[in-house]
């Protein structure tokens, strides 16, 4: 019995993110204005025997946490 | 000095690493899944895309079998050296502070670019005086060095470069660890071997870590 876990990555307040302000610059050349802080991360789903480990999985290798904040969202 | 240059699946850079050894040294190949470090003494992490650089660049390297060695040695004082994709995986393993994001501009940069010598006193700079500048090329998308506290490493920093390319924290090129027996950078030295390319400035590093093994 395995649980879809989804994990997001984003990068950590106060870094540059220069994807993100990519991301914010092309949007009002589209016509949507009015849009701030946009930030680009990652969306990484697994399937777990037991969710309890994801956490660590975080720390160890799906985020690094010197550049990066993680979320679990069952 | 023999050097010890690992091949991971992805590395694009052994060749010219191994030439860049063999100048100042015996130069072999070492495997990324073999654990084996066939008596080296001094470990070569050269460029590249080790697996792909899937997920975040070195990431995956950072678990290869041959990384458990180069703790283990890294440990014991012996000498690693980092260029880009390993300068990445050594950030990665935490065997040196900080970490490399993406480039400020989101683009590949290839270009000969001038370093600054910020100190001689470790085994991989020791040729070199403080101020010498030395003409090296750069060639990445994730070369902008990112620490949190830039204080706290100031006297870690190796090499600076003389303005900006990356977006790099203090224009940060290359560091070292506490112990100093650990380096990393984003140039490529090993680019920077004979003058018919350039430049030979990258050799210094070579040949000052070949000094090391004399003196030891």
């Amino acid at each position: 019995m395995s649980t879809r876990v989804r994990v997001l990555v984003r990068p950590k307040a106060g870094i540059l993110d220069p994807q993100g302000q990519a991301v914010e610059r092309a949007l009002p050349a589209l016509g949507f204005d009015g849009v701030a802080n946009v930030h680009v991360g990652r969306l990484i789903e697994l399937d777990v025997e037991d969710p309890s480990r994801v956490a660590e999985m975080c720390e160890r290798l799906l985020a690094n946490p010197l550049i990066e904040d993680y979320e679990v969202v069952a | 000095m023999r050097f010890g240059v690992v091949r991971f699946p992805g590395s694009c850079d052994v060749e010219d690493a191994l030439h860049a050894c063999s100048l100042a040294g015996e130069a072999v190949e070492l495997w990324h899944a073999d654990r084996g470090l066939h008596g080296v003494d001094a470990v070569v992490l050269p460029g590249g895309f080790s697996y792909g650089d899937y997920l975040r660049v070195g990431a995956i390297a950072r678990f290869a079998p041959v990384m458990e060695s180069v703790f283990e040695f890294a440990r014991d004082g012996g000498l690693v050296l980092g260029i880009c994709n390993g300068f990445q995986i050594l950030c990665e393993a935490g065997l040196l502070p900080g970490a490399l994001l993406p480039n400020t501009e989101l683009r590949f940069i290839c270009r000969q670019v001038d370093l600054e010598v910020v100190t001689a006193d470790t085994p991989f700079t020791r040729e070199a005086t403080v101020g010498r500048r030395l003409s090296i090329p750069i060639k990445h998308t994730t070369g902008r060095y990112y620490a949190p506290d830039l204080d706290a490493i100031a006297d870690q920093v190796v090499l600076r470069y003389t303005e900006d390319h990356n977006g790099s924290s203090r224009h940060i090129a290359g560091v070292c660890n506490e112990a100093r027996n650990v380096f990393g950078l984003m140039p490529h030295p090993e680019h920077a071997v004979d003058p018919l390319t350039g430049s030979d400035d990258g050799l210094l590093i070579f040949r000052s870590m070949s000094l090391v093994g004399a003196v030891a």
